[in-house]
């Protein structure tokens, strides 16, 4: 009977314990794509040591796990109490409004205003996190591969055709396996489609058929497969809407040209070091413009956490100017914090020399993105479009289906995910 | 000598002690539970761990994933999801012409099933062949037969990822056998690249992953034919093709049908190797049944749990009846043992 007893003690005492433990528990959901999970971990070691109360625990998952795994948890009321996405706009349902919790909400008003819609449901006026980084799609241009081929590089206001037709007789010269890559993505090919005079919102805000900007990009890409100038192991050697990076194709110098995004400097810079000199070209012209795509990650706390008031804490803290600051010349991200960033005089932590200039290039490169693809993120069918788009391209490349018998396609797939969705 | 005898069997009993003591604590209440419902309640007693194991992770997620197909929108939650009977079947049921599966109204879901089709064909006819001439061999008074054995046996031991990494790591465009190939004065292929080579290569590496299986249950087979047989062919001086058509093959029958099922059940269900080698590309040539129901379930853009579950229960229901024609080969096999 003593003994009973003394388990029970011991039982119950241990389930207090641990109630304790999780009563200052935070954990984040963090992906990187170069050394920003680093530098997150030290901040908010610094973090915890001013908050001993708060325990902050930063779970590095891959792109992956954010992409598939936590929609899952998150439609079962489940998750992480942070974490970083990109999928914002589609899964704002599931994010936390600490707007009544946040002790100054204009901050947050006055500094995130810009991107604040792109994370929260339409017509809302939560605050439910902020951006990491703001990002832009745009290319990046093997200097040393050009130089060696006697190739000039394309000025700003060059055309797709006047990157490719370049970056192709360099690839002869040079004997490379391809002039260029995107990366296998919807998102990284809707700037250039919008170059070319696409939108994809239509009445009401529910998504317009493929147009004839879409169609016209799109087939100059699927004609740049065909005849080799694209490298196929990206965008061909895939189904579905998995996504493919080219990076390192570019990174080995196996192609001069790759578009991508502004997310990618701090990882080239890390991986071709002083192997050869690369710089940013901006957005490639089409018909209508010289347009990328803006975007970027956002750290969002998640409405079902336990502990609300230290996810805010947590969230003040990282979204603080002082810390934005760091945290983007660490990364080399380009900060979303509207004063930072009109502050200026951030000092890029790096040695490469090849850094500054793609960093400035992106910055002049935001001011020319059109309005339909400005009004993208914040869109909620942007994911189902770019899904759709790039699950039917690649069938294409891979010459299972025509572009006549894509299209149809194309629209179906959005139709049949917004008709699942309502 | 004695005093060691003495200190194994006190350990032996220290040991022993904590179950005799819960064998002597359940002893009462079993003998009430057996005079209380006889032998068929201590039947359902001991199988009822057994049981809720089998209900709690098979046959609930079962009929949940049954109560899924029948509902669709976003929701995980049955509550927040809608009801629409048959709808997603139908859906993925809608095809003008079954053999041309673009025309399908789930395109997608009828490429991953022809793909799966072919791929279960030609797999488990290249797997039964491997096996059956590597069991051949192996059977033989090879040199170094144990170290064959374990070799070919080795790459099951493998995680299914590790393989498709591996051969992944040797078939792409830079990988280790082009660099081969371009060493030795060939042009190098784009393996992965290209829509029949990377077919061939999913059923090659699976057949690489796992022929050591198969080829252990057709040597087991081997081994139990009586040598006498072979023993009085060569007195006959019969020809070796004449022994293994006339003795071997036919004593094997019912290890092969063995291996065809299994290999076939297998071959259904090939996901993961396959995946991370192809990703099921180029295009939708390697995109297999159980990868769209992954992708369409969890992983894409386009994510439609409520189709993912509907095709998950047709394949199931293919399963089932593969699974029936092994259980009848298995009793046909005990039949003809009784006889």
């Amino acid at each position: 009977m003593k003994s009973t007893k003394t388990i029970l003690a011991a039982l119950a005492a241990s389930l207090l314990a641990s109630g304790s433990a999780l009563a200052g528990d935070v954990r984040i959901m963090w992906y990187s794509d170069g050394v920003e999970g680093e530098v997150m971990q030290d901040m908010l070691d610094r973090f915890m040591k001013a908050n001993p109360d708060i325990n902050v625990t930063l779970d590095n998952v891959a792109y992956k796990v954010i992409q598939e795994q936590l929609p899952i948890q998150l439609a079962s009321g489940q998750g992480p109490d942070i974490a970083r996405v990109t999928n914002i706009k589609e899964l704002a349902d599931h994010w936390l409004d600490m707007r009544p919790i946040l002790s100054d909400p204009a901050y947050w008003d006055a500094n995130f205003g810009d991107t604040l819609d792109w994370m929260r449901p339409d017509g809302s006026d939560a605050i439910t996190g902020f951006m990491t980084q703001l990002t832009l799609t745009g290319g990046f241009v093997n200097k040393t591969l050009f130089e060696q081929a006697g190739v000039e590089i394309p000025g700003d206001d060059a055309t797709w055709d006047d990157w490719v037709d370049a970056s192709a007789k360099v690839a002869e010269s040079q004997q490379l396996a391809g002039a260029f890559v995107i990366d296998r993505s919807g998102h990284r090919i809707s700037g250039p489609n919008v170059s070319y005079g696409a939108n994809y919102i239509g009445e009401e805000g529910l998504p317009a058929p493929v147009d004839e900007g879409t169609k016209t990009f799109v087939t100059k890409l699927v004609d740049w497969t065909a005849n080799g100038k694209m490298l196929k192991d990206t965008w061909v050697a895939a189904a579905g809407t998995t996504y493919r990076a080219g990076a390192d194709e570019f990174i080995n110098a196996q192609i001069p040209y790759y578009y991508s995004g502004s997310w990618q400097v701090a990882n080239l810079s890390t991986k071709i070091g002083d192997a050869f000199d690369w710089v940013a070209t901006g957005s490639p012209c089409g018909t209508a413009g010289c347009s990328g795509l803006k975007g970027g990650a956002a750290l969002v706390a998640i409405k079902y956490t336990k502990n609300p008031e230290d996810v805010a804490k947590v969230m003040e803290y990282l979204s603080s100017a002082e810390v934005v600051k760091e945290f983007s010349e660490r990364t080399l991200f380009l900060p979303a914090h509207k004063g930072v960033s009109e502050a200026g005089g951030l000092k890029w932590q790096t040695d490469d020399k090849n850094v500054g200039p793609t960093l400035d290039k992106f910055v002049s490169a935001s001011g020319k993105v059109l309005p339909a693809a400005n009004a993208l993120p914040a869109w909620k069918w942007a994911s189902a479009y770019y899904g759709a788009l790039v699950t039917r391209v690649s069938q294409v490349m891979a010459g299972e289906l025509t572009l006549d018998e894509a299209w149809p396609k194309i629209d179906q797939d959005i139709a049949d995910k917004v008709a699942e969705a309502q | 000598m004695s005093s060691g005898n003495a200190t194994s069997s006190r350990i032996g009993a220290a040991f022993a002690a904590p179950v005799t003591l819960a064998a002597s604590l359940l002893n009462v209440p079993l003998k009430a539970w057996q005079k209380l419902t006889g032998n068929n309640g201590m039947a359902a007693f001991f199988l009822a761990p057994n049981m809720a194991i089998f209900g709690v992770f098979v046959l609930v997620p079962l009929v949940m994933n049954f109560v899924y197909s029948m509902t669709s929108g976003s929701g995980i939650f049955l509550g927040d999801r809608n009801f629409v009977g048959t709808g997603q079947y139908a859906r993925l049921l809608e095809c003008p012409n079954y053999l041309n599966p673009r025309g399908c109204r789930e395109d997608l879901f009828w490429t991953a099933v022809h793909n799966t089709v072919l791929f279960v064909v030609l797999q488990v006819a290249f797997m039964t062949v491997v096996s059956m001439i590597t069991a051949l061999i192996l059977n033989r008074r090879i040199p170094a037969r144990g170290f064959w054995r374990a070799v070919f046996f080795f790459p099951v031991l493998l995680s299914p990822v590790v393989v498709g990494l591996i051969w992944r790591w040797i078939l792409q465009r830079q990988g280790l056998l082009n660099f081969v190939l371009f060493e030795t004065g060939f042009e190098p292929v784009d393996w992965l690249l290209d829509r029949d080579w990377a077919f061939a290569a999913t059923i090659a590496v699976s057949v690489w992953a796992h022929m050591g299986f198969y080829t252990l249950i057709l040597l087991a087979g081997l081994q139990a034919i009586p040598k006498d047989l072979y023993e009085a062919a060569e007195m006959d001086g019969t020809r070796p093709a004449r022994v293994f058509w006339r003795i071997t093959l036919p004593l094997l029958t019912p290890n092969l049908l063995v291996v065809i099922v299994l290999s076939l059940i297998r071959a259904v269900q090939i996901f993961d190797e396959a995946y991370v080698l192809t990703g099921g590309g180029p295009g939708t040539s390697t995109l297999y049944l159980t990868q769209y129901i992954y992708e369409v379930g969890f992983a894409s853009l386009l994510r439609n749990p409520g189709l993912a579950a509907a095709a998950s229960i047709l394949m199931g229901a293919v399963l089932a009846g593969l699974t029936l024609i092994q259980l009848q080969m298995g009793r046909r096999g005990e039949r003809k043992g009784k006889r």
